[in-house]
């Protein structure tokens, strides 16, 4: 099947970027959307320019690395996938798409689809975790934990951080995923003792990333790969009020 | 604890800071309107009446001169909601613009939550319809106002409704307002909930639907009124 790409090419963080037209007239429906642009670079780099850089990893849809908005739609139109998960059977003979980096003042471009996710490392280091004292594994079960709470403890954990939430949100609001980081722990006996200052930290990083906020609207939700729903903004908000005013 | 972390003051600031603090100011805020959009519905209704006096036994019972101090204290209240919720939502509209400089060269919308979108739009046009509202049937700036034997505390809405309501510009802007208002409320109404941290698979969804009849039941109701003067229903 035949391609036409339109692909945001930006050399590195200071320089503008612009929109490329390429043409891949041969692409097989059973290609994953980056073998598609592995095919794309293969043939840039025979050509003597430079390769589309994108992020990507594990390409098993479930490390978090990759990512673009395809057609503006984050990971493509596919919904609860990544886009390496993305395969070309979901596009038609001749299609136009249109790639472009995650856009978001907190995410800035690195280089093409690249950008810089570390705000949300920094989100993480300011209170997604729980303090334990290291040592050998406990045992299992040695801590009772309520079946539904594990339940929705573990979706909420299933969260990977790509940003696809970010990038969808017309407010670029990191809520989507700070809510899950905060559901995941905040289910669990062992997250409780960190559990509001958990919540007032990690929203406050957010807001020192100069992320936008929660206006409800339910687009990170939509495009969320792993299909976190939007009840854990509302865990976060509760978490959070219950810290600021000791009610709740 | 220092004595400034305890200062209620200073927790309020602090909490207010926060976007989340922000969207619970609106969201309480959003209580209250709602609670006056219906209430001032209910009173409205009363045109329906089969004695035309009605309402106006009604306006003139708020217009007492005995009733000035609760009066003005409802209307003081509700204004520095609306004050709060307004300068709530533009310090956050301008913090969610800033956080994307460079937008998307296309665009898509993913589910189909318009009202959702354009709260920022449907918002400020009830803003101006309310402002318009008030100087058209409580201050008289539009059309002048009859009084029932000339005596300002004693209206005759009656009337009043029926003369203003006449012109189909001013009938047709009321009507635009509402189903804005409509599409502002069923966002707000469920929306509010999540703000404050109530969610639930099982419930939210039954909110949602709750909301949109309550919105689509607020606009038929305040629609009723011009369209039935303009047909003729309600006439002098």
């Amino acid at each position: 099947m035949r391609i036409i790409l339109h692909i945001w090419r930006q050399r590195n963080a200071g320089e503008k970027g612009r929109m490329v037209r390429y043409e891949l007239p041969n692409v097989s429906e059973h290609m994953s959307f980056l073998e598609m642009l592995d095919v794309l670079n293969e043939e840039l780099t025979m050509k003597g320019e430079e390769p589309v850089a994108f992020d990507h990893d594990c390409r098993e849809g479930i490390c978090g690395m990759c990512g673009a908005m395809v057609n503006g739609i984050a990971h493509g139109p596919l919904p609860g996938t990544t886009l390496c998960q993305l395969h070309m059977r979901h596009f038609k003979d001749g299609d136009e798409l249109y790639l472009e980096p995650w856009r978001a003042r907190a995410f800035p471009v690195v280089k093409d689809l690249v950008v810089d996710r570390s705000a949300f490392d920094r989100i993480i280091a300011a209170g997604g975790f729980i303090s334990v004292a290291t040592g050998s594994a406990p045992d299992g079960n040695a801590i009772p934990v309520q079946k539904e709470s594990a339940e929705n403890s573990m979706d909420a954990a299933a969260c990977i951080g790509c940003g696809a939430c970010v990038a969808m949100c017309p407010n670029a609001s990191a809520s989507l995923f700070l809510g899950a980081k905060i559901a995941h722990l905040g289910l669990l006996p062992q997250g409780q003792p960190e559990r509001e200052s958990r919540a007032v930290a990690m929203v406050a990083q957010a807001n020192r990333e100069l992320f936008g906020s929660c206006t409800n609207i339910g687009e990170c939700e939509a495009v969320c790969p792993k299909d976190i729903k939007l009840e854990v903004i509302a865990r976060m908000n509760r978490d959070f009020i219950r810290a600021k005013c000791g009610v709740g | 604890m220092s004595a400034i972390a305890i200062n209620p003051i200073y927790r309020a600031v602090r909490f207010y800071e926060a976007p989340i603090g922000k969207k619970v100011v609106m969201a309480v805020t959003g209580v209250m309107l709602v609670g006056y959009v219906i209430g001032h519905l209910l009173g409205n209704l009363q045109i329906y009446s089969a004695n035309p006096e009605q309402i106006n036994r009604y306006a003139a019972f708020l217009h007492n001169p005995a009733s000035a101090i609760p009066l003005w204290a409802i209307r003081g209240v509700l204004l520095l909601a609306v004050v709060l919720h307004v300068t709530a939502s533009v310090q956050l509209w301008l913090q969610n613009r800033a956080a994307r400089p460079i937008g998307y060269v296309k665009k898509d919308d993913v589910p189909a939550s318009y009202a959702a979108r354009t709260m920022l739009w449907s918002g400020p046009i009830v803003g101006a319809f309310i402002v318009f509202h008030v100087l058209h049937l409580t201050v008289g700036a539009v059309l002048p106002l009859e009084d029932i034997n000339g005596n300002p505390n004693t209206p005759n809405v009656y009337e009043n409704v029926i003369l203003g309501f006449q012109n189909p510009w001013v009938s047709g802007f009321y009507i635009l307002a509402m189903i804005l208002l409509c599409m502002h409320l069923y966002h707000g109404m469920w929306s509010m909930f999540q703000s404050v941290g109530i969610s639930h698979p099982r419930y939210t969804p039954k909110l949602k639907t709750g909301a949109a009849i309550l919105a689509i039941l607020i606009a038929i109701g305040n629609c009723s009124i011009p369209i039935a003067v303009m047909t003729g229903l309600l006439h002098l």
